[in-house]
């Protein structure tokens, strides 16, 4: 278990730098497309911050979908504002 | 130190679905992580409005800054859920150094943060500054006070933990409490998104 989380932990360090990535080296043209990669791997940082560290992955169903329900809506939303709204 | 921190609370770790830490806590997190998605919906909508304007505020922002506090607080959660880990199964030797470890990388986050606003404040830069900067002060801002409450949770943590029997209410609070922080960590991963990464 401790080495689950903290493989986790050295995930969620790569996803952060990968993400700084795509935010530093974005070109003007594809702003858009960045930011639906930047959002996207956001959201998988926060599902895995959910699953392993708050342990949603061994809590009750109900739970369990309300959290990837959460994580899939805001993902959808903000993506959707992203590319749709101008 | 040993500690009995299952014993009185029947199947706390033989339920292989139980609810971490208790319903009340995640009541006040999911209300929370709500309230901050409308401010991250509410963001992304005004910057589709203005694109120009969000892109030429957020270069103000300091890249670097945000990204040492993300590894703070990613950290920070990886040291609470290691100590709660050893609460969980009743050998917490570790919980306090960890819990304090956490504590030191929440308070890390609060300095970083200082020196970040002062910076902007310097070159002229405040809540009133255009839309993008409102919106960043406010969302950080309010971030920011979520941060303090969970240094103060995490610090009153570190004495239970210190405890040599733990009873099953002293493994809840610390439980319910590293939900709490692992909140304040996962909105900051999408504040840091959208503030700092998208142009």
């Amino acid at each position: 278990m401790t080495r689950r989380v903290t493989l986790i932990w050295a995930v969620l360090i790569g996803l952060t730098f990968a993400s700084f990535t795509v935010g530093v080296e974005q070109g003007a043209g594809v702003a858009s497309a960045a930011a639906v990669v930047i959002i996207g791997l956001a959201l998988c940082k926060v599902r895995l911050i959910g699953m392993h560290f708050m342990d949603i992955r061994a809590a009750p169903r109900a739970l369990r979908l309300v959290f990837e329900g959460y994580v899939l809506a805001v993902f959808a939303t903000l993506v959707t504002l992203d590319l749709v709204v101008s | 130190m040993t500690a009995t921190a299952n014993r009185d609370t029947p199947g706390r770790t033989t339920d292989p679905k139980r609810i971490p830490g208790e319903e009340g806590v995640w009541v006040f997190v999911l209300g929370d992580m709500t309230v901050f998605a409308l401010f991250f919906a509410t963001f992304m909508y005004s910057r589709a409005k203005n694109p120009e304007l969000f892109a030429r505020d957020h270069a103000s922002l300091n890249v670097t800054l945000g990204t040492v506090n993300t590894v703070l607080l990613l950290s920070s959660s990886l040291f609470v859920a290691l100590a709660v880990q050893q609460v969980l199964r009743g050998v917490h030797r570790s919980a306090p150094r960890l819990f304090g470890a956490a504590l030191a990388c929440g308070l890390g986050f609060v300095v970083v943060k200082a020196v970040e606003w002062s910076h902007l404040f310097g070159n002229g830069k405040t809540v009133g500054s255009g839309e993008f900067f409102s919106y960043y002060f406010m969302f950080t801002g309010i971030h920011l006070a979520h941060v303090l409450i969970g240094c103060a949770i995490l610090s009153r943590l570190i004495p239970i933990s210190r405890r040599p029997q733990l009873t099953g209410r002293d493994a809840m609070l610390c439980e319910a409490g590293g939900i709490f922080w692992h909140m304040v960590d996962l909105l900051w991963v999408v504040l840091f998104a959208l503030f700092y990464l998208m142009r």
